[in-house]
């Protein structure tokens, strides 16, 4: 029974080193102010975090700023997360085309100097059922 | 009109099917207990079979009356409206039936009835333990689809809802509770690709397939029979292995053709959920040929076959149960579901496991020990191997559970998935592969041969010689090129190439004796090729659409950073990598005119399926449509044409990548790839934004110029010559009566590439003056006919213009991508002679032999044949 032995050890060993690597590359939600102290104490690991995009009187979100005409690789956008911080955030890529209608975005990326710089965004939108009017049923209420 | 019946029709069937399930389970239960395999109750077994038949036909009535309110446009039920519209081909409405959760539900239950039938024909004496757990499979799924309130807790969600049922505040419900939608809300357009008609059923019936060898392995604990279970399993898990390995492959190439995140392969947690049990599967369909060939690796077997089972259940809950959250992009929305999966999973686990302990001891070992000369040792290091590679993918995919576990028990998490997955999964996943295809190369030699160290040195000799030399000169090619290799990659290349060439030299000597022998040698070939793909196509990607306008516009940062999309104006000319490429328009797809449309050449109407053309539609000699016909448009998609031309060799090629703009989805742009596939490379390139286009087109004040005949105007950098007025003759859009005058101004604009024809359009009709501007999309031009003065013979026009069009775009070289899809289908072919050359063990096995017969040894037909040299 020794090689089911070894075999054994061997499995062990690299399913132990399986989860170790999980729960180092694992990733966390932060608040900005944890992002901004992790960054501070040089810790430059990727993580997340979730939040709003302020919007003035007329829903119209606040500090955007993408021009495609002068460079389609970089978009700028303030997020305020959950605890009420704004932070300015910037992300090399295209504008993500339904970033208007977003109710929440999450950001993955890390702070550098004093912006956060993004290297995915995930949007929730508003529920598909929620704004959703049925064609010809405003019709037949008037 | 309203039509409840056919929705209570269906419903009165997922009852009946449930009931039934439940009883069948009972009463198969019932005539297998205390019976020894093969001898049960026969009046329970009456009941039991009954019961299934019955649940079976209510299974089949459900689907066709869903598939009825489906087909019919009944919007007054949910699922129809929420999935289906009226413009919606019939090959999509059957992906409709399947795109809500309920759908896939059913589609899951209907394989499962109609494999129960099977098991019912042709495994009469595993039919009562193995249908009992069908059945009490089938009495939990279809508890999902009851859609039943029982004290205040709610079972299952129902497919044939109502409406009004389910928006109960919308307004209009108030005022007319019989009030039927006009239209759907359609079928996401992602999903409307012929992938997804066939991908999901493929993918599903896979799913079911692992019940069938874990029914095995249940009944098989349960009567005490530990061995005879495994010929019927190992034939059904070599079917499971092809249907469910297709069902991702598919999946995977549905993604690259029509998702745009750059690839086959996201590490989705949803496309986790279904390769962490395919990896197990595959490992037990090891196991189950190890027992049959050797006597060994029996109680592995079981393990693994168990684990398939309840792994697919864990996918389940994983995607269904909304504890994903925010992790995935395309789990399946949350329909409240979550307990009774967990029920569902935790019953399974406790029964399958319970039962696995209590017979633990009991199922037999093989006494021998394994040496490094037995080919099996290396079976199952590979087996192993497989299991470690779905184990970290398991493990990590989890994240969002233990999440909710500990948020369950009181302590707050903030665990998230890895920041770089590719990274993370990679880093594993290419030893994984490293270990299958070196694994599966040397097993594969070692099987069919005696070993010492002689035989397997000279047969490993010729292999070996030539994939190092394989490896030697694809470093070297690479390095030519100008490409890094690191030392990982070099491994894993190398491994490949071994297991390409091990494995090649086998089923080669295979050929010659008897070519179903070699379905394992030929799968793994094809696994060792997916995996070649893989490393040339990910590793070596490559983005030709940087920005290379050496203009980086220095913001707050310094440094480059990755700028992978490249604006492209309408008309002009960019380089991207070796291409000189540029952006010619906006097209439509019109059914029954090859190719796309050219959208100038179309006046669109208030019915937006259907448009007049503005100029004959032809291709090449073929006139599909002449000027003014009305033309039928499928208006969701816009397609824009790039033309690519290798400044090198000359090369054309032109590639129509797609946007979808569906505001009603609330999902803006979805931008599907298009792709040139070449022999050694694809190029894959698609839209990454456009103009914003929900918003009126920002055009510049009207300039007014007075024009007599034969007058040329200058027009934003384009001259145009006012050729004269005629009688307007595109006038169908317009509704005219008789007695109203239409005339057109006829003007030539000479583009850059070409000359245009514009023709705004004036009309009085009852002393009402209405104008219909006409545009030149290419050019950002909009002409309007303002006034007449006849007395002079003049004509005035105001011209605006607005800012041209544009795309941004992103595009990738994937080399070699055709080594991934050509060996997918080389494992495939592997996978089905295999099964071909298993196709009579089953029937041995279950033909109703005297009991003496079944006891003394069989033969074993494999081992007889392993004798070669």
């Amino acid at each position: 029974m020794k090689k089911a032995h070894i075999l054994a050890i061997a499995v062990i060993a690299v399913a132990i080193g399986i989860i170790m690597s999980a729960a180092g590359d694992a990733s966390v939600y932060v608040s900005f102010r944890e992002a901004r102290e992790r960054a501070a104490d040089g810790n430059l690991t990727k993580v997340h975090v979730v939040g709003r995009l302020p919007r003035d009187g007329q829903q119209n979100i606040l500090g955007l700023e993408y021009n495609p005409v002068q460079d389609p690789n970089y978009f700028a956008f303030t997020l305020v997360d959950t605890n009420r911080i704004a932070q300015r955030v910037i992300y090399f890529n295209p504008k993500p085309q339904d970033f208007d209608k977003s109710e929440q975005v999450v950001i993955t990326g890390a702070m550098r100097n004093d912006i956060f710089v993004a290297d995915k965004i995930l949007l929730k939108c508003p529920s598909k059922y929620v704004e959703k009017d049925i064609e010809g049923a405003t019709a037949s209420i008037n | 009109m309203l039509n409840t019946f056919i929705g209570d029709a269906g419903h009165f069937s997922v009852i009946v099917a449930f009931v039934a399930a439940t009883v069948a389970a009972y009463a198969y239960y019932a005539a297998a207990r205390n019976q020894p395999l093969g001898e049960s109750d026969a009046s329970w077994l009456r009941i039991g079979r009954g019961a299934f038949i019955v649940h079976g036909l209510a299974v089949f009535s459900v689907v066709i009356c869903l598939f009825t309110i489906i087909h019919s446009h009944r919007y007054e039920y949910y699922y129809a409206w929420s999935h289906s519209s009226n413009h919606l081909p019939v090959e999509y409405m059957i992906s409709c039936f399947w795109e809500g959760q309920e759908g896939s539900f059913l589609l899951w239950i209907f394989w499962q009835v109609l494999l129960g039938f099977g098991i019912m024909r042709y495994h009469r004496r595993w039919e009562a333990p193995v249908m009992t757990v069908f059945a009490g499979v089938q009495l939990f799924l279809t508890s999902m689809i009851l859609g039943v309130v029982l004290g205040g807790v709610k079972i299952g969600s129902s497919p044939f809802i109502l409406l009004r049922d389910f928006l109960t505040d919308l307004p209009v419900f108030k005022l007319n509770p019989d009030f039927v939608p006009k239209d759907g809300t359609g079928l996401n357009a992602l999903l409307q690709n012929y992938w997804m008609v066939i991908h999901p059923p493929t993918l599903f019936l896979g799913f079911a397939l692992t019940l069938v060898p874990f029914a095995f392995a249940i009944a098989g604990l349960w009567k005490g029979e530990f061995t005879k279970w495994v010929r019927p399993a190992l034939r059904w898990t070599l079917v499971g292995g092809l249907v469910l390995g297709v069902g991702i492959m598919m999946g995977a190439y549905w993604a690259y053709e029509t998702l745009n995140f750059g690839g086959y392969w996201n590490w989705d947690p949803v496309e986790n959920a279904v390769y962490i049990p395919w990896l197990v599967l595959v490992a037990s369909l090891h196991g189950l040929v190890l027992w049959q060939r050797s006597r060994t690796a029996l109680r592995t077997s079981f393990v693994l076959v168990i684990a398939t089972f309840l792994l697919v259940l864990y996918a389940t809950f994983l995607t269904r149960s909304g504890v994903l959250g925010n992790a995935s992009v395309h789990s399946f929305t949350d329909l409240g579901l979550s307990g009774q999966l967990i029920i569902y999973l935790a019953a399974f686990v406790v029964v399958a496991i319970g039962l696995l302990v209590w017979r633990w001891k009991t199922i037999p070992v093989s006494e021998k020990e394994l040496t490094t000369y037995n080919s099996e040792l290396w079976v199952f290091v590979g087996a192993t191997v497989l299991c470690l590679g779905a184990f970290q993918v398991l493990v990590t995919t989890s994240i969002p559970v233990y999440n909710a576990f500990l948020g369950f028990i009181g302590i707050k998490s903030n665990l998230a998935l890895p920041a770089d997955q590719i990274q993370h999964y990679t880093k594993i996943q290419l030893w994984m592969g490293v270990g299958v295809a070196f694994f599966s190369g040397l097993a594969q030699i070692m099987w069919w041969q005696k070993n010492n160290k002689e035989s397997l040195t000279s047969s490993l000799t010729v292999p070996g010689i030539l994939t190092l030399l394989g490896a030697a000169l694809v470093i070297l090619l690479v390095q030519y090129f100008g490409l890094k290799m690191s030392i990982t990659y070099i491994v894993l290349l190398t491994t490949a190439l071994f297991g390409v060439l091990a494995n090649l030299s086998m089923v080669i000597t295979l050929m010659k004796r008897k070519v179903s022998l070699s379905g394992g040698g030929i799968a793994h070939i094809g696994i060792a090729l997916m995996l070649l793909g893989i490393l040339a196509s990910a590793g070596y990607s490559n983005i030709i659409s940087q920005n290379v306008s050496g203009l980086l516009y220095s913001r707050e940062f310094d440094e480059t950073t990755n700028r992978d999309n490249v604006l492209l104006w309408r008309n002009d000319k960019a380089q991207m990598g070796p291409y000189e490429v540029s952006y010619t328009g906006q097209y439509f797809d019109a059914p029954g005119v090859p190719g796309y449309v050219n959208k100038q050449l179309l006046f669109r109407t208030a019915d937006e399926y259907k448009a007049l053309a503005r100029a004959d539609i032809k291709r090449g000699d073929k006139v599909y449509y002449k000027a003014g016909d009305t033309v039928d448009i499928l208006p969701e998609n816009t397609y824009y044409r790039v033309e690519y031309k290798h400044r090198e060799t000359g090369e054309t090629f032109t590639l129509y990548p797609r946007g979808q703009v569906n505001e009603e989805m609330g999902e803006g742009l979805l931008a599907s790839p298009d792709i040139k596939k070449f022999l050694d490379h694809d190029i894959y390139s698609h839209i990454s934004a456009v103009p914003p286009p929900d918003k009126e087109k920002d055009w510049s004040e009207v300039k007014e110029h007075v024009l007599s005949l034969g007058d040329t105007i200058y027009l934003n950098d384009y001259f145009a010559v006012f050729r004269g007025v005629e009688p307007a003759h595109q006038t169908a859009g317009l509704g005219l009566a008789k007695g109203d005058l239409a005339i057109q101004g006829d003007f030539l604009v000479y583009g850059e590439k070409k000359q245009y024809h514009v023709h705004p359009v004036f009309v009085v009709r009852n002393r009402m003056i209405g104008r219909v501007p006409d545009e030149v999309e290419d050019l950002g031009l909009r002409l309007t006919f303002l006034n007449v003065d006849p007395s002079n013979s003049k004509f005035t026009f105001g011209v605006s213009t607005t800012q041209k069009d544009y795309i941004i775009l992103k595009a990738v070289e994937k080399p070699f991508i055709n080594l991934l899809w050509s060996g997918t289908l080389l494992m495939a072919v592997g996978f089905c002679m295999a099964l071909y050359k298993r196709r009579r063990d089953v029937d041995v096995a279950e033909l109703p032999v005297p009991e003496e017969a079944v006891k003394a040894p069989r033969p074993r037909p494999i081992q007889q044949k392993r004798q070669v040299a």
